[in-house]
């Protein structure tokens, strides 16, 4: 029999917590049965502290239902909360989203007053926008031109996108769901300036170029998108 | 084949009217046979400029609901032969006019004329379709304020989109030499930064303009003003001409040029 010579479940104690390896040979049913037992076997008392558990599937697909199943079975009664669920195989639609999240989208252009222009992932402009135009991408935008009109970066809630120009004079700067105006007196915009969540200020603040170098490191990871998820 | 060119602007009272006039007016003093058309339905102001409003039988509506023949509605001009004129309907109502009704038109005057200059309404509804449709190039007027340079830069939005032969070119007008050194208004470098556009005209904020249209003579026609030689260059500049920017400061007296040779403030 399969299940008496291979481990479906291994269990492996890290500093970090405990980490779940699923065999994905076999059926979800099967395995979702053995974690069952698994867990209950192994769960902490009451006296200990609660463990954070990493799951790695292999090269095992689960759908909503069955995430739901195996979150259930994991946490349920047991004194376990799961950390990630990591899975070596994506839906090629998601893998697609991912890729459309997580690459640059170049474009040369002007966009004048009355112009509206959307990317999903970043926005690199080679060009300008002008009062009255309106740029918005799901990631950062970086513009190399005059960034006059409006600038909205991370449109499905991201707050750490942030908003990158050569000449900074926006009417409108706005991440996520934080909106800031230009001032009410007339300013002369500034060069290569950056706008950002402060998460301490609650607020966007603009600042020179070279503080995303520490506050935005993530900018480098290719993969920080597919992570955020 | 004639060439047919758009004077628009989005923004109302910057111009275009009087531009139209004056650059037909100055291509036809070239010799170039002109025609300029009125698409201001129900608004008609090009035929008072050019100082033709008694002559009217037939207008732009009644060619395209086939009332007339559009040689019928042309008006010539009373100076001269090179410059003839198709005013808009000052009472129909503007559903009436069509863009397919503009191409045909267009393309009748073209076989006739050098250049047809078509004076648009102002705004970006239906009017203006109408306008640009059979244009093949355009031109965009604007003032150095804000709001003008703002749907200025709209309708230069919307004019790309369309297949012209080339992109749009920019007349700044009513310029104020004084406000401008002294920063109060826009300066050409300003305007021309946010269009990103080419400049082919000039036009200095002229008195003589005002006169000239009150009396239905288009200033081009003065020889000597400011405003009559911008017109004119630009119309040479239509033509294929290089001709440099015209230079805004007034003369200037001896003392002032001998204190600017040695560097002290004028």
């Amino acid at each position: 029999m399969v299940q008496e010579k291979k481990q479906l479940i291994t269990m492996k104690g890290t500093k970090d917590g405990l980490t779940l390896f699923i065999e994905d040979s076999c059926s979800f049913e099967q395995a979702i049965q053995e974690l069952g037992r698994k867990m209950k076997e192994s769960r902490p008392t009451q006296h200990e502290p609660i463990v954070s558990v990493r799951v790695k599937l292999g090269h095992r697909y689960l759908n909503d239902e069955q995430l739901e199943r195996l979150k259930q079975t994991i946490c349920e009664e047991n004194r376990f909360t799961i950390h990630s669920i990591e899975s070596d195989v994506v839906l090629r639609e998601e893998a697609r989203l991912w890729q459309a999240n997580s690459e640059i989208k170049a474009m040369n252009r002007i966009v004048r007053s009355g112009q509206i222009l959307h990317v999903t992932g970043d926005l690199l402009l080679i060009g300008d926008v002008n009062p009255g135009g309106k740029v918005t991408a799901t990631g950062n935008i970086y513009i190399l031109g005059n960034l006059r009109g409006i600038a909205h970066a991370g449109v499905d809630g991201d707050i750490k996108a942030f908003i990158a120009a050569s000449f900074m004079n926006p009417s409108q700067l706005r991440i996520a769901d934080y909106i800031s105006r230009a001032p009410d007196y007339e300013s002369d915009g500034v060069y290569m300036e950056c706008g950002l969540v402060d998460e301490e200020k609650d607020k966007i603040i603009i600042d020179r170029l070279q503080v995303l170098s520490h506050k935005r490191k993530e900018i480098n990871r290719f993969e920080r998108r597919m992570q955020n998820g | 084949m004639g060439e047919a060119i758009v004077i628009t602007s989005g923004k109302g009272g910057v111009g275009k009217t009087t531009t139209t006039a004056n650059i037909g007016t100055a291509l036809a003093l070239m010799e170039k046979k002109v025609c300029l058309i009125d698409t201001d339905i129900g608004l008609r102001n090009l035929d008072v400029v050019m100082g033709l409003e008694n002559r009217i039988i037939y207008d732009i509506v009644d060619v395209i609901e086939e009332r007339c023949k559009l040689k019928q509605a042309l008006i010539k001009d009373k100076r001269f032969d090179y410059l003839s004129v198709l005013p808009a309907a000052q009472t129909s109502d503007k559903s009436s006019v069509t863009t397919e009704g503009m191409l045909r038109i267009i393309t009748e005057l073209k076989q006739e004329y050098d250049y047809i200059i078509i004076d648009c309404p102002a705004g970006i509804e239906q009017g203006f379709q109408n306008a640009i449709a059979g244009a093949d190039k355009a031109i965009v007027v604007t003032t150095p304020e804000k709001s003008s340079v703002r749907d200025a830069d709209r309708i230069i939005g919307l004019l790309e989109k369309e297949d012209m032969v080339e992109p749009p070119r920019l007349v700044i007008n009513r310029i104020r030499n004084h406000m401008m050194k002294s920063g109060d208004m826009l300066d050409i470098d300003d305007v021309l930064q946010i269009l990103s556009v080419d400049l082919i005209g000039i036009v200095i904020d002229d008195e003589e303009v005002i006169k000239a249209s009150n009396k239905g003579e288009p200033v081009a026609f003065k020889p000597n003003t400011k405003a009559s030689i911008a017109y004119r260059n630009i119309a040479r500049r239509i033509l294929g001409e290089t001709v440099p920017l015209q230079n805004l400061d007034t003369e200037k007296g001896m003392m002032q040029k001998v204190k600017k040779f040695f560097g002290m403030r004028v």
